[in-house]
């Protein structure tokens, strides 16, 4: 089995957030960088896991991003992983993403790629969708489980209220959430090997390099005008307040 | 030239969320002159429905009837609609951007071939531009598609429908090039969780965090949403100590929420919690400890011990309802 896992760079969950003055673009300086947390927790520990039960499986890694996106992808092959390859391209849409990963799928070959749900910087949460699309293959969103005996695939996904179940066979593209695997702290000895392991650098396709969206600016939320205190003791006056006030009971 | 909607169901009920993605194509459709068809995949053991679409503006209802799309399949969805985008000549489709609408969204654009654009909270400004949450809620953007097809999926809980009293007019639409053939994932179990309201579909959310120092505490959380007929959530140290069901937890790794209401308790609103919540119209703290950090993004808060607060706060309601 040939499985790739789609890896971002974000900004840290924890990351101030701010824009140029021109409110174009984010403001990078002082951010600290990792690996976009779905992608890691559950798509690429998940991955890994499945080549441990396979040994023979071959695990490739994939971004989308300049050579400052290297670090990220030398983190996650200290996780797992065979080889990496970067993409190079500085994506600000879905589809640039998703055309640039589908291009090298084509060229290499995959039985199973796995994506995070979405990323915590954008929050698009559309690139497994997307190259799903392109490459025609069956596309299971926001997993929560995903079991393989060599044959089937069977995924567990969320929907609203519950849960579905289903079985797909191979090639198939899973977006991958919480409850797939357990986080990973890579080791000393993962981190070595990682050194050395292959990362290739991959020209953009064509067809990815013009984004089909245009971001006009970005703006930060306006300030909260201060938390409204009630005594405790005083319950019936928050009632009140969320009745007549709020209105939102 | 219409704009359509894709009008997701279950059972022959339509998703909230779907609802208010009907009324907001219909503010978008009103202001170009165009109207709105809502798409309804799967068979429908309550016509009735179909027609009152049009109380949330969808002017034509177009329904694939076929039972081999009674569950949801991004891909054979996304190709019977494209045929049907094609045939029609559209430019526009929009869905909710929900569990089924965010995979189907992105397979649709790309099959497509169309510009995507996904979690949008507006309507378009003079310059064309959406605005979308991005950094998990942290910061909004303005985004402009430069597409001639566009896909969109609306963040759910962002509109309210007003529903008006027109019928839409029903039709029977059948693919000629997908059929059940094509069908690659079967559906083996669903698994619904009993009697509560779905926590991305909830006005109002009760949430409880490591305050509540055990499972064995969550009677007055359960209670307190029950008078309010609301949703119960957690954060994530619950859930991963297991108190709480994983799909309760909400949160930057969890589920992202936008009701009308929310109500943390016992939660100190670390900035990965806020992540997923701060959609929120409203936000109530209850904490025993001032300088939680959670009171800097709540509306009104009660500095005080939960355990007294919140059975005093269940019973104000209950006052307030006429529950007794």
């Amino acid at each position: 089995m040939k499985i790739l896992v789609c890896i971002s760079k974000t900004a840290d969950t924890t990351a101030k957030i701010a824009f140029t003055p021109d409110q174009k673009s984010f403001l990078e300086t002082g951010v600290q960088f990792i690996i976009n947390p779905y992608d890691e927790w559950y798509a690429l520990v998940r991955a890994v896991e499945l080549k441990e039960q396979y040994p023979d499986t071959v695990l490739h890694l994939i971004t989308v991003g300049g050579a400052d996106a290297e670090p990220i992808l030398r983190k996650a092959l200290a996780i797992g992983g065979d080889a990496a390859f970067r993409v190079d391209l500085q994506p600000i849409s879905i589809e640039q993403v998703a055309l640039s990963i589908a291009a090298h799928v084509k060229q290499e070959g995959y039985d199973l790629i796995f994506t995070g749900k979405e990323t915590i910087d954008y929050n698009g949460s559309g690139v497994g969708g997307y190259l799903a699309g392109l490459l025609d293959w069956p596309f299971v969103s926001l997993a929560t489980r995903f079991d393989y005996n060599g044959q089937t695939a069977t995924v567990e996904r969320e929907i609203e209220g519950g849960r579905e179940i289903c079985e797909a066979s191979l090639p198939l593209v899973v977006s991958c959430q919480k409850g797939m695997a357990e986080q990973r702290i890579p080791n000393m000895r993962g981190i070595m090997a990682a050194r050395t392991k292959p990362l290739q650098v991959l020209a953009a396709p064509p067809e990815a390099q013009q984004p089909a969206i245009s971001i006009d600016h970005f703006a930060l939320p306006p300030k909260k005008s201060g938390v409204h205190l009630i005594e405790p003791g005083n319950e019936e006056e928050l009632v009140r307040l969320l009745h007549e006030e709020a209105k939102v009971i | 030239m219409a704009i359509f909607v894709f009008a997701d169901q279950h059972q022959g009920t339509f998703k909230k969320a779907a609802l208010e993605t009907l009324f907001y194509a219909s503010q978008l459709a009103s202001s170009r002159q165009q109207e709105v068809v809502a798409v309804v995949m799967g068979e429908i053991n309550q016509p009735r429905a179909l027609a009152d679409l049009g109380k949330y503006g969808a002017r034509r209802v177009l329904h694939v009837d076929a039972a081999w799309l009674n569950d949801f399949d991004a891909r054979l969805y996304a190709l019977v609609l494209k045929e049907m985008l094609n045939q029609y000549a559209a430019d526009r489709c929009l869905m909710p951007h929900d569990f089924n609408g965010r995979a189907l969204a992105p397979y649709l654009a790309a099959q497509w071939q169309a510009g995507l654009l996904t979690g949008i909270v507006s309507l378009p400004d003079d310059k064309d531009c959406y605005q979308k949450q991005v950094f998990s809620g942290k910061a909004t953007a303005w985004i402009k598609l430069q597409t001639e097809r566009q896909v969109l999926t609306l963040l759910p809980n962002t509109f309210t429908p007003q529903p008006g009293d027109s019928q839409a007019q029903v039709e029977r639409w059948q693919p000629t090039q997908v059929s059940a053939q094509q069908k690659r994932i079967q559906l083996k179990e669903v698994q619904t969780t009993q009697g509560r309201v779905p926590l991305t579909e909830a006005s109002i959310i009760v949430s409880g965090g490591r305050g509540l120092k055990g499972p064995e505490n969550w009677g007055m959380i359960e209670q307190l949403a029950e008078v309010l007929g609301a949703a119960t959530a957690c954060s994530r140290p619950v859930a991963d100590a297991g108190w709480r069901p994983h799909h309760e937890h909400v949160g930057q790794t969890g589920l992202t929420v936008r009701p009308n209401l929310y109500i943390a308790i016992g939660i100190s609103g670390a900035i990965q919690h806020l992540a997923g919540v701060n959609g929120s119209k409203y936000i109530v703290v209850i904490n025993k400890d001032p300088e939680a950090p959670f009171f800097q993004a709540a509306d009104y808060g009660i500095v005080g011990d939960a355990f007294e607060v919140v059975p005093r706060l269940i019973e104000a309601i209950k006052k307030y309802k006429g529950i007794s």
